[in-house]
């Protein structure tokens, strides 16, 4: 086990060398003078080429890749070019803001998802069954960013009842400790804030959780229909075992490894693919870090908060087929 | 049975999780918007504004920046010597509470206010009036772009303006400049050049802008990156009853209708950028009101004069009776703007009312591109801006406009767009045919305007059109050092004569940027700059 | 050589029967024949659709702005004046045409790659499936986001960017199933008897491999729609005046509040168009390829 860990770990080093290499290639392809953008329209030339030697974007593209690896050694993710900071201060709010908001939609996904799955299975070709089948289906294919919007329109302007955009209530700002607000406000003691904190929480959440949460209300269905034919359940209920029992310890316990793949692999997904819900529902999360940095070519932001999202995405996976063995002791790694 | 059981227990976890949904839901209406008006309505309460905007600032130390997010903040934090109006660019006693330029314009001699401040406890003085500009002027062009380009240059360098600033007194400064320049005190009153506390600059050097200490309304709190910022109530602040508010926390929005969204919810109390679009919507709203921020700015068409067949001066004229000017500005900013025929705004001191505007005429159009040879028309390129800036709401659809227009005369117009940063740097290169772009004015000078964007010293930069006109450079350099203000205007009534026959442009529109809030914030003033003091605000 | 002919025979089988065979499944599932229903019905809409709209998709009309639906303007008008139930039709072409192409252009890659690792193994398959692996860590949207920037922000690029990002996904596929059938024992045959490297793909190895590209090819139309309409709603996809769906979306977004129909309608010509391919993808999958279920 150990040492099928640290080979994947291995493994992952030529990747993640990979992606800064290819990464920092496709960022200086993109035109446009960072010290332009930086500066503005209103600046002067020679403020700008001024701004292009400090920043040393004089140098080669080459020695400027190989100081790059140099910090990333020491564990110096470099430092911004608009805001002058180092990324490795500046990213962890972004990233925690992200986490948080991930990690909420996935459980939303998987708690709904999974329910609604076995549910179905359960009532097959019921109402129940048809109706969570079509809802699944047209949340595969919905656009989330439409979704979102249409949501904000009903839930917070026409109805009210939620926060439009942000984490929390500006006006009694959430005390941050680990950034992880919901964390925050139970570690401070803040207990008033945690239905502030997941009322925001409610609608982006929603939005990027739609898909995850019918790709495993459809995945669970599916395999814990396999699983209800086969023999041992079968067994299970002549038997006389309690239905409820049956379907929760055996059936489920079969049907969690092809559900966990994809929650790994959603997982994913949710931390990059969440700039178009962070825009928005204004979250200052990394999806929005990232993708307004290549607006401002801020070249060691975008190599280094991708790098970052990709090494979580890869632990993920990781921890994911880790877990298969976990769950399932036949599966075995060489 | 079995089966019943379990359906009426998925139905009441169902009804359980909409409970609880629910009772989120009320909760949060007392939560988000009703505390925020019961504590704005009782004056006991702490009053909190919350001003909604399109991006986070870059960094908090006024002289380091260009962006106006970030001096939307400053300008709460830092005062200047001079003040603008507040409502134009008039200068008026800011610390500095008089002040007597010599007669040939080569020396001012300010009186600074006493008793005055920093948040730091630090008192302010004519030494440290000293310290900030010593430590400007030993900077450069990276470091502190705004004082390089206002006054010419760095330390000993040839261009620069001041020679000296000496205290010559506790509470009195005395600036020598090496030649004058007429707008010398307008461009003090820029917000770039906050007095900051030197004991707080010298101590923190680069970390200076994370956590500014100047002698303002406000005092730094918090900064959440790309989140919100928090300032609040400097309470030994020199003038007597200011500020009204508590706190004002600037909040990112970046996406137009997110922000719309959160004012119509009450989540925020002021936004930004508020598009014409939206005006209806604002309007409509009982709770809210509009507020126009004057126009100091342009939005034009620029024609690459160097390219075919913009290098004759014809078919740029033709382009200019082409667009039809009034029905962009009526759709597009719906109305809040006025058609442009000068490229500086009517607001400012010099500018040439006397210009007959070209009409909309697309028959005299095609006359003129049948005198250029051009009777079939011809293919364009038309860059249309990607991101929506004060001076134009949204550059495509004016593009979409103009490029019907163009077709009306036979002139076929393919609208490209690239990155906000590839789009300026091609532009710049001379890379568009034509281009939609604009300007709003640092300080309110006629130079900054007419000199910065058609000089041809700042081809290459700012003039994107690469238009070059010897007649017009001499009147402008000439303009630069002429302290009397009527010759100064007749050099800038001829120098627009100059442009309007030459039709570099198709000066669009002066637009008028617009801002909502909920109906009980007072007092609030756009200022044309686009940073706003919010000192006299206040929360009913 | 009895052996060989009856390898031949299992392969005549393989190659067209199962297609027959496969169809007989499609057309068993209801929710398959809607799919493909809804895909017939927009592709017609695409062809023929902008023939018999209503109105131009570039009518400007400022006097008739932001209408309400009515039997005039079926689905309202934009802020421009023009007609959204036209621009919607016409929409459905430009989606089409991204999805289908962008689709083809990874398929086409990411087969070429995955039979190339697939087949030659050792540092071949190293390399190409190291590639794949960098590119599968990447936030997709973000790469194509990267891509489009560096090459510009058009409705070409956005096709170009979409079918970048998607090789991967095709590759890893046909890799696997090149390696799979590589085994199989005609395979091996051919090789024995000295059958040449390039027929033995391409007669063999390719067609039987089809099968899971078709599938993994239709439910990539349906992200590719997506991801076309997500690039044009940031603003890096179609230009104006283009009657794309996202960049309608995003047009509009500004009057949600007002004209909530100029949001509406784009928003739900795109869901309907990703549901058909994807149940129609589903349908294909259980008929094609029972065992592909993922």
């Amino acid at each position: 086990m150990l040492h099928y860990v640290g080979k994947r770990l291995l493994q992952l080093i030529p990747v993640l060398l990979g992606m800064t290499f290819i990464v920092f290639l496709i960022i200086r392809a993109i035109p446009g003078d960072p010290a332009q953008v930086i500066l503005g329209q209103q600046a002067s030339a020679e403020a700008i080429k001024a701004l292009r030697t400090t920043l040393g974007l004089d140098e080669p593209w080459y020695i400027q890749y190989f100081e790059y690896l140099k910090g990333l050694v020491t564990g110096d993710l470099g430092e911004s070019l608009r805001t002058r900071t180092p990324v490795m201060d500046e990213i962890w709010p972004y990233l925690a803001a992200t986490i948080e908001l991930s990690v909420f939609a996935i459980l939303i996904a998987v708690i709904i998802g999974v329910n609604a799955g076995i549910i179905s299975a359960w009532f097959q070709n019921s109402w129940f069954d048809y109706a969570a089948m079509v809802i699944a289906l047209i949340g595969v294919s919905m656009p989330i960013f439409w979704l979102g919007l249409m949501n904000q329109w009903i839930f917070s302007i026409e109805l009210g009842i939620l926060p439009t955009t942000g984490r929390e209530n500006v006006r009694d700002p959430v005390d941050t400790v680990t950034n992880f607000y919901l964390l925050d406000t139970i570690i401070t003691g803040q207990f008033h804030q945690i239905p502030t904190v997941l009322k925001h929480l409610v609608l982006p959440g929603t939005a990027l959780a739609t898909i995850p949460m019918a790709i495993i209300a459809r995945m669970t269905r599916s395999s814990m229909l396999e699983v209800m034919r086969s023999d041992y359940v079968r067994t299970a209920r002549a038997k006389g075992m309690k239905m409820t029992w049956v379907v929760y310890k055996h059936a489920l316990k079969n049907a969690i490894i092809p559900v966990l793949t994809v929650i790994g692999l959603q997982m994913g997904l949710l931390l990059g693919g969440a700039i178009l819900t962070e825009t928005i529902f204004a979250w200052p999360g990394i999806g929005r870090y990232i993708y307004e940095a290549i607006g401002f070519r801020d070249y060691p932001v975008i190599q280094s908060g991708i790098l970052v999202v990709a090494f979580i995405f890869v632990m993920i996976n990781l921890v994911v087929d880790l877990l298969y063995s976990f769950i399932d002791p036949r599966i075995k790694y060489d | 049975m079995r089966k019943n059981k379990i359906l009426s227990l998925a139905f009441l976890m169902l009804l359980l999780v909409s409970t609880a949904l629910y009772g989120c839901n009320s909760d949060n209406a007392s939560d988000d918007n009703g505390d925020a008006k019961e504590e704005n309505g009782d004056s006991g309460e702490p009053k909190t504004l919350i001003f909604g905007r399109g991006g986070d600032s870059v960094s908090l130390d006024p002289i380091t920046v260009t962006d106006g997010e970030s001096y939307k903040v400053t300008k709460n934090i830092f005062d200047t010597l001079v003040n603008f109006g507040e409502q134009d660019t008039e200068i008026h006693p800011g610390l500095a509470k008089e002040w007597t330029p010599a007669e040939d314009g080569l020396t001012y001699n300010f009186v600074l206010e006493e008793g005055v401040k920093f948040h730091d406890g630090t008192d302010f003085n004519a030494e440290a009036v000293v310290a900030n500009f010593e430590r400007w002027a030993g900077g450069d062009a990276d470091q502190f772009p705004y004082y390089g380009s206002m006054f010419g240059g760095f330390g000993d360098e040839e261009g620069h303006v001041i020679e000296s600033v000496t205290a010559v007194g506790d509470f009195e400064v005395e600036f020598k400049l090496k030649r004058p320049q007429a707008p010398f005190l307008k461009n003090i009153a820029m917000s770039s050049f906050g007095i900051a506390s030197p004991t707080a600059f010298e101590e923190m050097g680069d970390k200076f802008g994370d956590s500014p200490v100047g002698t303002g309304p406000f005092k730094f709190v918090e900064w959440k990156r790309n989140d919100t910022i928090t300032i609040e109530k400097f309470e030994d602040y020199w003038v007597d009853g200011e500020p009204k508010l508590d706190t004002v926390v600037f909040r990112s929005l970046p996406d137009n209708s997110a922000r719309l969204n959160a004012l119509l919810s009450g989540e925020i109390d002021l936004a930004d950028g508020i598009t014409p679009a939206d005006s209806a919507t604002v309007e409509g709203d009982d709770n809210l009101q509009l507020f126009e921020r004057p126009s100091m700015n342009v939005g034009y068409l620029g024609l690459t004069t160097t390219r075919e067949p913009f290098d004759d001066p014809k078919v740029r004229q033709a382009m200019n009776y082409a667009i039809d000017k009034q029905a962009i500005v009526d759709a597009f900013f719906e109305g809040r703007g006025d058609v442009a025929k000068n490229p500086i705004p009517p607001a400012i001191s010099g500018y040439n009312d006397d210009i007959e505007a070209y009409p909309y005429d697309p028959e005299k159009a095609k006359e003129l591109l049948a005198e250029a040879g051009l009777e079939d028309g011809f293919e364009m390129e038309l860059y249309a801006m990607p991101v929506p800036r004060p001076y134009m709401p949204d550059g495509e659809k004016v593009a979409e406009a103009i490029q019907k227009n163009l077709a009306d005369i036979g002139v076929t117009a393919e609208i490209v767009s690239y990155e906000w940063a590839t789009y300026l740097e091609k532009a710049a290169n001379g890379e568009a045919d034509a281009f939609l772009l604009g300007w709003t004015g640092d300080n309110g000078d006629a130079d900054n305007f007419i000199y910065v964007l058609l000089d041809q010293d700042n081809i290459g930069s700012n003039n994107y059109t690469y238009y070059e006109n010897q007649e017009l450079h001499d009147i402008l350099i000439e303009a630069q050092t002429e302290v009397d203000e009527d010759v100064r205007n007749e050099l800038y009534a001829k120098a627009q004569e100059i442009i309007h026959e030459d039709a570099p442009w198709v000066p669009l529109a002066h637009s008028t940027p617009l801002l909502a809030g909920g109906k009980n914030v007072v007092n609030f003033k756009a200022h044309p700059t686009g940073s706003d003091k919010l000192a006299s605000v206040d929360l009913e | 050589m009895a052996n060989i002919a009856e390898t031949k025979q299992v392969k005549e089988e393989k190659v067209a029967g199962p297609w027959k065979e496969a169809w007989r499944g499609f057309r068993k599932s209801k929710v398959a024949v809607v799919g493909m229903g809804i895909v017939i019905f927009f592709i017609l809409l695409a062809i023929f659709g902008p023939l018999f709209t209503p109105q131009g998709i570039n009518d400007q009309n400022l006097s008739d702005r932001l209408m309400p639906p009515s039997s005039q303007y079926w689905m309202g008008t934009d802020d421009f004046g023009r007609d959204i139930f036209s621009r919607v039709v016409y929409g459905a072409r430009i989606s089409l045409v991204i999805g289908f192409l962008a689709v083809v252009g990874s398929a086409v890659a990411g087969s070429i790659l995955g039979i190339l690792a697939g087949y030659y193994g050792r540092w071949v398959d190293t390399i190409i499936s190291r590639i794949f692996d960098i590119m599968l860590a990447f936030p997709s949207i973000l790469l194509a986001i990267a891509v489009v920037s560096v090459l510009g922000p058009s409705l070409r690029n956005a096709l170009i960017a979409i079918a970048i990002i998607n090789i991967p996904n095709f590759g890893r596929l046909i890799r696997s199933k090149v390696l799979s059938i590589k085994e199989d024992e005609y395979i091996m045959a051919a090789k024995a008897i000295g059958m040449k490297d390039k027929r033995i793909l391409f007669s063999h190895i390719l067609p039987n491999s089809m099968a899971p590209v078709v599938v993994q090819g239709t439910l990539a139309i349906a992200t590719a729609i997506i991801e076309a309409a997500a690039l044009g709603f940031l603003g890096l996809g179609a230009r104006a005046p283009a009657p794309e769906w996202g960049k309608m979306l995003a047009d509009s977004s500004a009057y949600l509040t007002n004209a909530p129909w100029t949001m509406i309608f784009p928003g739900v010509a795109i869901m309907l168009t990703v549901l058909g391919f994807n149940l129609m993808g589903d349908g294909l999958r259980d008929a094609l390829d029972p065992k592909m279920k993922s």
